[in-house]
């Protein structure tokens, strides 16, 4: 994902937080109304419900308030801020309780003996010559994220954090405290498997 | 369109798929996301597309497998501008009112 620039003309970002840390109230309020909606989308996006994505946000602007003084703005301030609401997002993820989930390997392609591919045509292969027909109806759009949520949160996680949040895969294994090695199996399973949920929406389907 | 049968076209690709330089559909899974990610070494590479240029099969996975992560992406996006476009805003309040209790202890 591109973070989104702000929207305000003489960034928080440039004034440095300086006025934050006065506690100027302006400045902040200004400040959260600037970062608290792509911080709540990555909050979503992680955490999958609202009201915890909401308390995820909630959390990271208290982390980032406590250590704006430390922030020695050697790093843009917004990935910092994104680093610290994808690591509160993991946290609250790993509070929740698993639910039951399908197990990936259902999901995953398979091969014959001879290693040779046993895959069904998916309508999904003829959407890459087509990318206008991305429009997708705000029906196809809730089932694409059902099938999302439909990966167990291992998979969906690295998934997220690497095609979405556009994290390298070592940031992505330090994060999460996986190997680089197993960050990438994790990736190409949960997009294989992806594939596999999505594949059945497509058919038939001119989108 | 197919003339031949099924499981004819299967017991051609896996002797096929024993020649020299020639990899296996399973194999080739193992090296999509090197190629994906550009990390494949420049022989690698070329052992990769060969297959792809062979296999069908494989040329319609992955041409299905990138359309899943486009579209997972677009709709992604999707979402990330709804919710932009619809800030909470007893959120912003209640991180503003947690802000100054924070400064006061």
């Amino acid at each position: 994902m591109k973070l989104p620039e702000s929207s305000d003309p003489a960034p928080v970002t440039e004034q440095k937080p300086h006025a934050m840390i006065r506690q100027d109230k302006a400045v902040t309020e200004q400040f959260v109304r600037a970062n608290l909606g792509w911080m709540l989308a990555v909050a979503k996006r992680i955490v999958k419900d609202s009201a915890s994505a909401e308390d995820v946000v909630q959390d990271a602007f208290s982390n980032v308030f406590k250590n704006l003084e430390t922030f020695r703005g050697d790093a843009a301030l917004k990935t910092w801020m994104h680093r610290i609401v994808v690591n509160q997002a993991l946290m609250a993820l790993r509070r929740q309780r698993r639910r039951n989930e399908q197990p990936i390997d259902e999901l995953l392609p398979e091969f014959d003996r001879d290693g040779c591919r046993i895959d069904e045509p998916s309508m999904l292969s003829d959407i890459a010559r087509t990318p206008e027909a991305m429009l997708l109806s705000a029906d196809r759009r809730q089932q694409v994220l059902a099938s999302i949520e439909r990966l167990p949160d291992s998979y969906r996680v690295v998934l997220m954090l690497r095609d979405i949040e556009e994290l390298t895969t070592s940031e992505v294994a330090e994060m999460t405290g996986l190997s680089e090695a197993n960050v990438k199996v994790r990736l190409h399973r949960a997009r294989a498997a992806l594939k596999k949920l999505l594949s059945p929406l497509f058919e038939g389907a001119g989108l | 369109m197919n003339i031949m049968p099924r499981s004819v076209r299967q017991r051609i690709r896996s002797i096929m798929f024993r020649l020299p330089l020639m990899i296996t559909c399973a194999e080739f899974e193992d090296f999509i996301i090197s190629y994906l990610d550009g990390s494949l070494s420049p022989g690698q590479r070329r052992v990769f597309e060969l297959h792809l240029a062979v296999c069908r099969e494989c040329r319609n996975y992955l041409a299905a497998y990138r359309s899943a992560m486009s579209v997972t992406r677009d709709v992604l996006d999707a979402q990330t501008a709804d919710t932009l476009a619809d800030v909470p805003e007893d959120l912003v309040s209640a991180v503003l009112a947690a802000r100054s209790q924070q400064k006061r202890k």
